[in-house]
């Protein structure tokens, strides 16, 4: 009997991380979660809707969900807000046009009440493409100095290359681990 | 575990569905399940379960809920289990009509569908088409050109299915997948095939061209999939239905080829498909000799398609299955009952008086085994026979009549009463017989609608029998025992022996006193109604409130009160304006149908009332009259076709010109009419049709006002189409640019004459009585020479032109043409014709009564 009742506390501990990958279109969110997922990166498609995967890092498991960043599935996000731990909210470093949207979109996000308790993560990705904004760009551009009762952590990324993105997991698995 | 014990414990409790009393707004809550995580899928699985059950059970979901149990559904992506997975394709898919934004799963669909995993993949194509709109189409164009030519069956199965689908919607893009379900149709996998064959067939239905070529290349391909054969016979037995020239001599023996195909399926097929194409007794024998064979198989299935096959091939050509009486007889013993019930009908159909006898005792030996589906069946033949042999009546009334004892349904009971009825009405001889078992039936009798029809008939025929009072009895039990509406209609079937059978006159109004005392207030008036009329003695009252009461259209009567109401409350309703109900056409049914269907029968006047509302101030003209027939104005395969339906009102017609442009590149403005009247008619008002786009049809309206005379009112008309035509893109119909031209069209020309005014009917049975009475009113008769030889011709066109039906003429050697009706307006008229040959032209003596003498003078002048 005791070592059914230990199955189910073993059950209930490994609960998976629920985790959001979100951003505008095209700044590698999906390119993100296969990279994390299988290791490769993959040609992609825009998403229409989501895509949800199974991650495990470092003997942690992680449910990541890549929800598209067009216009029009934007407002859907909200419906996926629930129960999540976690926010990895995916910048094109190189987009300087729209970095504004981007922001407007994060300050929007970070206000739902499902959110409050969720960790952020803020990529600026693209890191690789020539005449891009740094990380302290970003940072700014995003006006991530005001945000206050939040934890978060900025780092610059890669993913086609595989760059920054040890750091970042490493740093939310660290994160969400000492939070419990 | 908790979880466990419960639902098990549940199931052994209910026993029955487990899903009975589900409540909708419980089984939503429990969807809410869905957003937690981690997923229990067999949990989730059983209130997924739950929904489609709700769905399927026709619960109605709300937009609002739809779409939020869509959005908890989508959550169940992150489970990996398979079971839930596909239970999750099912929900998105029932669920994707009635919920908003149901593109969200495009990407997770997309992928599951192209995936690794193959008990994902076909659901997801189901799923992912059913979600996708024409506008999303093309991004998953890709993926659905490559499943149609996967090496899966059944994910080429699903893709093309679902291309079947859409290309209701999207015609156009499941038309450039042609060339992957061209590949595909060679498949080696039976339902891959089939399914392609139906994805570019149904791509090709508006174009007879390239399915003659799909059908040419096909037949020769010799497909291996029997299920494509099949529909392969299908498009060609199509073909040559539409085309009976020797052309398609090469498909018919494609079909007669496939009669010795090694699948049983195929074979039928292709029998069937001979049976319904060919006519004569040689080309039916290959076919009809398969069918012989599956009579004799050991399968059930066969031996029906056999036996019911046969059966309709005895409406046809009765002879070609003659042949197979033998095999037919040893299917009269089948344990199948639906396979004997068939036998012994084509039996009935095709076999010799003499053998009635023997088969109706077969028949009666598993009647009451069959469903009522097949007893109806029996009926209907039994009904044929009665027609067919009238001296059997005897048998077959007690037959019908011991059916009518046993259990059934209203449709059962009904198609027995409606046997019995028309052997009462078809057969003088069994008419005693045959309403002594309908009273038997009444007494005992648990459908009113039935029980009222019944009644309604003892009412018309047991006045002329020889024993009237004993029916009187049995309707006399209604009044006693029965509800409120059998009452009244009894109390209605006894007025009518009173009003016909005067010895038994004062029984029946002692009769009528009691039923005074009714509860109902129906039956009450009814007794009130019929003791009063027949109590003022005055025989032209009681003929015309009793004896022939005239019908008029329900809805039509409904009508008109209504606009009566609205218009002129204070004037009186004259109910001769409403058009009477029409007599029921003669329906040829086949010898043998299995599926019951019936065309809702409406009288031109209801079809078009509609149509005429666009008329502005309609209302002031009354009540419609009579909606003549179409007439073609233009020949056809023109440009514009225009037909011309004339309304007729009191004292104004309708005319409608019904016009089709069959140009698919242009666009008509501003259509209208140039009428060249009759000098006293008068055009009162038109409405324009303001845009004729291709192959929809548009109506043009003229009021025109009738000459105040009636025998002006004979006359032509000349009608030119008046019109603006701008040019247009045949495939999108928006028109070009520009200002369009002015052009006309010449009509045929068209006449009002005096069949289009009158509501004509043949001559009832007491037409003489009807003569003798009229005697007084005005009558204008003159002999006329016409100049046809035989005096039926002749006859048939003084009907035409009067617009009486062909049964107003009777006589062998001296043609007689009885008739009457009544005039718009609502002015009774009678017409009446001796027409004798004399050898070079055949000499008449018409005469009309009206009490308008100028209707009467213009009958005479319609035929000179």
């Amino acid at each position: 009997m005791g070592g059914l009742f230990s199955y189910f506390r073993g059950l209930l501990g490994a609960r998976e991380m629920r985790i959001l990958i979100l951003g505008l279109d095209g700044a590698g969110k999906t390119t993100i979660l296969y990279k994390l997922q299988v290791g490769e990166v993959v040609t992609t498609i825009p998403t229409i809707g989501f895509n949800v995967e199974q991650v495990t890092y470092k003997n942690l498991k992680f449910q990541v969900w890549d929800l598209g960043g067009q216009t029009s599935i934007r407002p859907y996000w909200r419906c996926y807000y629930g129960n999540t731990d976690a926010i990895i909210y995916v910048v094109d470093s190189a987009d300087r046009d729209r970095i504004g949207i981007s922001k407007d979109e994060l300050v929007h996000m970070l206000r739902e009440e499902e959110l409050a308790n969720a960790i952020l993560v803020v990529l600026a990705n693209k890191q690789d493409m020539p005449g891009c904004l740094t990380v302290a760009e970003v940072h700014q551009a995003l006006g991530l100095d005001v945000l206050r009762d939040r934890t978060f952590q900025i780092f610059k990324t890669s993913a086609v290359r595989g760059e920054g993105l040890d750091q970042a997991m490493d740093w939310l698995s660290n994160t969400l681990t000492a939070r419990k | 575990m908790s979880v466990f014990k419960r639902d098990k414990k549940e199931e052994e409790d209910s026993g029955g569905n487990p899903y009975l009393n589900l409540d909708k707004t419980s089984v939503l809550q429990e969807a809410r399940y869905f957003n937690q995580s981690p997923v229990n899928p067999r949990k989730c699985s059983l209130i997924l379960t739950k929904i489609l059950y709700l769905l399927n059970q026709g619960e109605v979901f709300t937009t609002q809920e739809a779409t939020e149990a869509f959005f908890a559904t989508t959550k169940l992506f992150q489970s990996k289990d398979v079971m839930l997975r596909r239970m999750v394709y099912l929900c998105i898919k029932e669920l994707s009509t009635l919920a908003q934004d149901v593109i969200i799963v495009t990407s997770s669909l997309t992928k599951d569908m192209t995936g690794k995993e193959s008990l994902y993949r076909a659901a997801a194509i189901r799923a992912l088409c059913s979600i996708t709109d024409s506008t999303m189409l093309q991004a998953i164009e890709r993926y659905m050109k490559q499943a149609i030519v996967d090496n899966n069956p059944a994910v080429s199965s699903a893709a093309l299915v679902s291309a079947l689908h859409l290309s209701s919607t999207a015609p156009e893009l499941v038309r450039r997948w042609a060339n992957e379900a061209q590949e595909a149709v060679l498949s080696d996998n039976a339902m891959v095939s089939y399914h392609a064959l139906g994805v570019i067939a149904g791509s090709r239905k508006n174009d007879k061209l390239s399915t003659v070529k799909l059908v040419t290349r096909l037949a020769k391909a010799s497909l291996k999939s029997p299920y494509s054969l099949c529909l392969l016979i299908r498009l060609t037995a199509q073909l040559v239905e539409e085309d009976d020239s020797d052309a398609s001599q090469p498909y018919i023996e494609f079909i007669e080829c496939c009669l010795r195909h090694k699948s049983e399926m195929v074979i039928y097929e292709a029998a069937h498909a001979i049976v319904n194409l060919r006519k004569n007794a040689r080309d039916l024998a290959p076919a009809v000799s398969v069918l012989q064979l599956f009579c004799g198989s050991s399968k059930a299935s066969l031996r029906l398609a056999g036996a019911r096959t046969l059966a309709r091939l005895t409406a046809k050509n009765p002879t070609a299955v003659s042949a197979c009486a033998v095999d037919l007889e040893n299917l009269i013993s089948d344990p199948n009952r639906s396979v004997a019930t068939l036998a012994v009908t084509t039996l009935l159909a095709t076999g010799a008086e003499s053998s009635v006898d023997r088969l109706m005792k077969q028949i009666s030996s598993f009647v009451s085994e069959i469903s009522d589906e097949f007893k109806i069946v029996v009926v209907k033949a039994i009904r044929r026979l009665c027609t067919k042999f009238p001296r059997k009546h005897q048998s077959l009334a007690a037959f019908l009549a011991g059916m009518l004892r046993d259990e059934g349904g209203l449709e059962y009971k009904a198609a027995i009463a409606d046997a019995i009825i028309a052997l009462v009405e078809e057969n003088p001889d069994a008419k005693e017989t045959g309403l002594a078992h309908l009273c038997e039936f009444i007494e005992d009798c648990e459908h009113t609608a039935l029980a009222v029809r019944i009644l309604h008939l003892l009412g018309q025929e047991g006045p002329k029998s020889r024993q009237p009072s004993r029916y009187i009895r049995f309707i006399y039990n209604r009044v006693i025992l029965e509800s409120g509406p059998v009452r009244a209609a009894a109390v209605s079937a006894v007025a009518q022996f009173g009003a016909q059978r005067p010895e038994l006159l004062p029984n029946i109004k002692v009769l009528l006193s009691r039923c005074q005392m009714d509860d109902e207030d129906e039956v009450r008036d009814r007794a009130v109604f019929y003791s009063i009329i027949l109590d003022s003695g005055d025989p032209q009252l009681i003929n015309d409130y009793i004896i022939n009461v005239s019908q008029p259209n329900p809805v039509l009567l409904e009508k008109a009160l209504r606009d009566h109401l609205e218009i002129n409350p204070d004037v009186l309703f004259d109910i001769n304006s409403v058009p009477t109900e029409e007599e029921p056409k003669e329906n040829k049914e086949p010898i043998v149908e299995m599926e019951v269907r019936k065309p809702v029968q409406m009288s031109l006047e209801e079809i078009y009332a509609e149509q005429l509302a666009v008329i502005p101030g309609i209302e002031k003209l009354g009540p419609v009259f009579k909606t003549n027939l179409p007439v073609e104005l233009t020949e056809a395969e023109t440009e514009y076709r225009v037909r011309l339906i004339k309304h007729i009102y009191a004292r104004h017609v309708i005319l409608q010109f019904e016009c089709i442009n069959t140009l698919d590149d242009q666009v008509l403005e501003d259509v209208h009419i140039r009428l060249e009247c009759p000098p006293e008619y008068e055009v009162k008002s038109e409405v324009h049709c303001q845009k004729l786009v291709y192959d929809k049809p548009g109506s043009v309206f003229l009021v025109v006002e009738f000459p105040c005379a009636f025998l002006g009112s004979l006359g032509s008309f000349g009608a030119t189409l008046e019109f603006t035509v701008h040019d247009c893109d045949p495939t999108t119909g928006n028109p070009d640019p520009g200002e369009g031209y002015a052009d006309i069209y010449p009509l045929e020309e068209f006449d009002i004459g005096c069949s289009d005014q009158i509501r004509a009917r043949g001559a009832a049975e007491d037409f003489e009585q009807t003569w003798e009475r009229s005697s007084n009113a005005p009558q204008a008769s003159d002999t006329f020479v016409l100049p046809q030889n035989e005096a039926n011709e002749a006859a048939q066109a003084v009907c035409e032109h009067l617009g009486l039906p062909k049964a107003a003429i009777s006589g062998e050697a001296v043609k007689e043409i009885r008739g009457g009706g009544v005039f718009r307006g609502g002015a009774p008229v009678l017409v009446r014709a001796r027409l004798v040959s004399r050898g070079d032209g055949t000499t008449m003596q018409l005469a009309a009564r009206s009490p308008r003498e100028d209707i009467a003078q213009l009958i005479l002048a319609a035929v000179g």
